[in-house]
């Protein structure tokens, strides 16, 4: 029977639909769930309290990343709540037989670091966790999204998820980027295009000359913010740079289960024709690099623009919460971003916490120094991503110029951790998310690219990467 | 378990602002309990409290006399933006909220505050800003909300009609949990099963499925 043309999103929804009542949602099959200490707990609970079972414990795995300090390793938890979480998704982990990677196990870091890293994140598979930034693992042409702890509870005791299909976004980004330009910049100018509500019910998938010429890092990087642009999931389908990445990783098929594996992948493309809800085009090439410069993430500008005036928006709305953010931020209307000090400068994140961002940071911070008023915090995504960044000497590179190199961990992204800014300092981060507080109570945040961030760091103010000497050789910098 | 959700009255807490994200409904550094404890207190907290604990003057919406014991927070657009804590729809009705009323929501937080008998009802933009008039004009205007009938009844007799998703709708007012539903289908699952095998293994060095 020949069937009608379908998208990637489609193609893995029909693999995984256990049931299909008419009327309720779809009982979907969760190939791979992915648990963190901050969202579990309760879920844990619900399952003793129903006197549940983990159905799938070899289907999940653990790790501890928000709360955890990034200082080092044989230091006690100053914080005790953290110190009693961390202890908790220990016993949980234990108790149901999930394998759990902590503190201490050379596989911790980030959820979203760590799941490609060990190659469980694959193609076409079902990958959910109690985090908003699961979106990360589409960039392998999975279908991967955050839920909450009552969803995590669910999973846990039936490994499916009840779920309504959802609609399609096409991102198509076509042209090159230009030399300073990243991954990074592609989503910050999406969001900043659609808003952070553009994809709601949407799922997008990336697609395009520009999103085929990334290597699976940067995908990563995409893939990981469509939650800010209001998608709970985005995806782009796998392909040679995908297969690559993932062959001979500890849980990737191996031997002839390999071939056959990357034979059913090369089926998962969205078909010719296949129709999507939405679509949005992006020419990578007339992208600069981007800059936030309110409280959330679709308050973004290309680093060379100004400040918006609130008295200048079309809707009233958005002119009354564009002056809020700026009085928060404590900006004025009209005002050059570039130029603007900073206090300190954040490199790491699931977003931007990979051995490719720490290499993009490094070259830009190479025979040069973090600016006497800055605060440069380096946090490798994992403890894997800092054992490969030390044996590349990157942390003398760092070190030299004056940064901090620390543990892995989610760290400043949350501060939940003891990684924080304190009220009204201003950062240039990495990570994904400038939300009033974010980064510690009364911290002001500019998201931005590695890249822009190293560049800040050494100029003591938002500053164009571009301008960095030897910009065309440092973007080259990177690896798969 | 959840209770039945049922049809109530209430006046309304009007919150003015759009994009809300869950960092402002539970700060992060209130994510480090193992329980749902505590949780009404530290409810917007960065908007209500100053840094050594008093409240905001002038207080916070949530604070000003008269506000406590109100069911219906009114909002801006796009409600519960950001991360997927679920201590968000935990801390609002904790602290009593039942209804949540915007143009839109974040569809982690629609599908989190379902579970927790936290209705958020989505309304044209049009019809949210008479009901922002509406409450400024009488503050203490009384709403009444009927999932059964997806209406909200306004105090002129005239009615708002809402969506909800028919199976979150059946579920709240069955006081049914979702996982007591799924859990009927396990038989089913089991036969999906069979014939999937897993796609990986997480165990140490347990070699990859085939």
């Amino acid at each position: 029977m020949e069937q009608r043309p379908r998208t990637l999103v489609e193609k893995i929804w029909d693999d995984h639909v256990v049931v299909a009542d008419e009327g309720a949602p779809s009982v979907l099959a969760v190939d791979l769930h992915l648990v963190h200490e901050v969202t579990s707990p309760q879920a844990f609970t619900g399952l003793r309290q129903r006197g549940l079972k983990v159905r799938h414990p070899e289907r999940t795995v653990a790790t501890a990343d928000h709360s955890v300090p990034t200082t080092p390793r044989g230091l006690p938890f100053l914080d005790p709540l953290a110190a009693a979480q961390v202890q908790q998704l220990d016993t949980n982990c234990r108790e149901f037989g999930i394998p759990l990677h902590g503190i201490g196990d050379p596989s911790q870091g980030i959820v979203h670091v760590i799941g490609p890293q060990l190659g469980l994140t694959q193609p076409g598979m079902t990958i959910v966790c109690g985090d908003s930034h699961t979106s990360t693992h589409g960039a392998f042409g999975a279908l991967a999204f955050g839920i909450g702890t009552s969803e995590v509870e669910m999973v846990l005791a039936t490994q499916t998820l009840l779920q309504r299909k959802p609609k399609t976004y096409e991102v198509r980004v076509d042209g090159r980027l230009t030399a300073g330009v990243s991954a990074k910049d592609i989503i910050l100018a999406l969001i900043a295009r659609i808003g952070i509500g553009g994809g709601t019910g949407h799922v997008f998938e990336y697609r395009g000359e520009a999103i085929r010429a990334l290597t699976m890092e940067q995908r990563m990087t995409i893939c990981n913010m469509s939650i800010e642009g209001g998608a709970r999931a985005g995806l782009i389908a796998p392909d040679d740079t995908t297969f690559e990445y993932l062959h001979g990783r500890t849980h990737a098929p191996h031997g002839p289960a390999w071939d056959l594996a990357v034979e059913t992948w090369r089926r998962l493309p969205t078909d010719d024709w296949a129709a999507f809800d939405r679509s949005i085009a992006i020419d990578a090439s007339a992208l600069e690099p981007m800059v936030t410069y309110g409280t959330n993430p679709g308050m973004g500008i290309p680093i060379t623009s100004r400040v918006p005036d609130p008295a200048a928006a079309s809707d009233p709305a958005h002119g009354r919460a564009l002056e809020k953010a700026l009085a928060y931020m404590d900006l004025t209307p009209g005002q050059a971003i570039l130029g603007q000090p900073v206090d300190v400068v954040f490199i790491g994140s699931c977003t931007n916490g990979r051995i490719s961002d720490l290499r993009l940071a490094a070259a830009a911070l190479k025979d040069r120094h973090v600016a006497p008023n800055v605060r440069m915090m380096i946090v490798p995504g994992s403890d894997e991503v800092k054992r490969e960044a030390e044996r590349e000497g990157l942390h003398e590179i760092f070190r030299a110029a004056g940064a901090e190199w620390r543990e892995a961990g989610c760290s400043m992204c949350i501060a939940m951790n003891g990684d924080q800014l304190a009220p009204g300092q201003y950062a240039v981060s990495t990570s994904n998310r400038n939300f009033e507080g974010r980064q510690g109570k009364g911290g002001r945040t500019f998201l931005a690219s590695p890249l822009t961030a190293a560049a800040s760091a050494v100029a003591g103010m938002v500053a164009d990467p571009r301008l960095l000497p030897g910009i065309e050789a440092v973007a080259g910098i990177g690896g798969r | 378990m959840p209770e039945p959700y049922r049809n109530f009255a209430s006046k309304v807490v009007p919150l003015p602002a759009e994009n809300v994200d869950t960092d402002q409904v539970v700060p992060a550094r209130y994510l480090k309990i193992t329980d749902k404890a505590g949780l009404a207190d530290v409810l917007f907290r960065d908007w209500r409290f100053e840094e050594d604990g008093s409240l905001k003057d002038p207080p916070f919406v949530l604070d000003r006399p008269g506000m406590k014991g109100r069911a219906i927070l009114l909002v801006g657009d796009n409600f519960g933006t950001g991360s997927s804590r679920e201590h968000a729809p935990w801390a609002l009705e904790a602290w009593g909220v039942r209804a949540v009323i915007s143009t839109g929501f974040a569809d982690i937080f629609r599908n989190n505050a379902l579970k927790n008998g936290v209705l958020p009802i989505a309304i044209d933009p049009i019809t949210h800003a008479r009901l922002f008039e509406l409450v400024g004009a009488d503050p203490d205007a009384e709403l009444r909300v009927d999932l059964a009938e997806q209406g909200i009844l306004l105090p002129d007799g005239t009615t708002i009609d809402f969506d909800v998703d028919p199976f979150a709708k059946l579920m709240l007012l069955r006081g049914t949990d979702e996982i007591g539903y799924v859990l009927d289908k396990l038989p089913a699952i089991e036969a999906w099963e069979a014939t999937h095998p897993a796609r990986v293994d997480t165990r140490e060095d347990a070699p990859a499925a085939s």
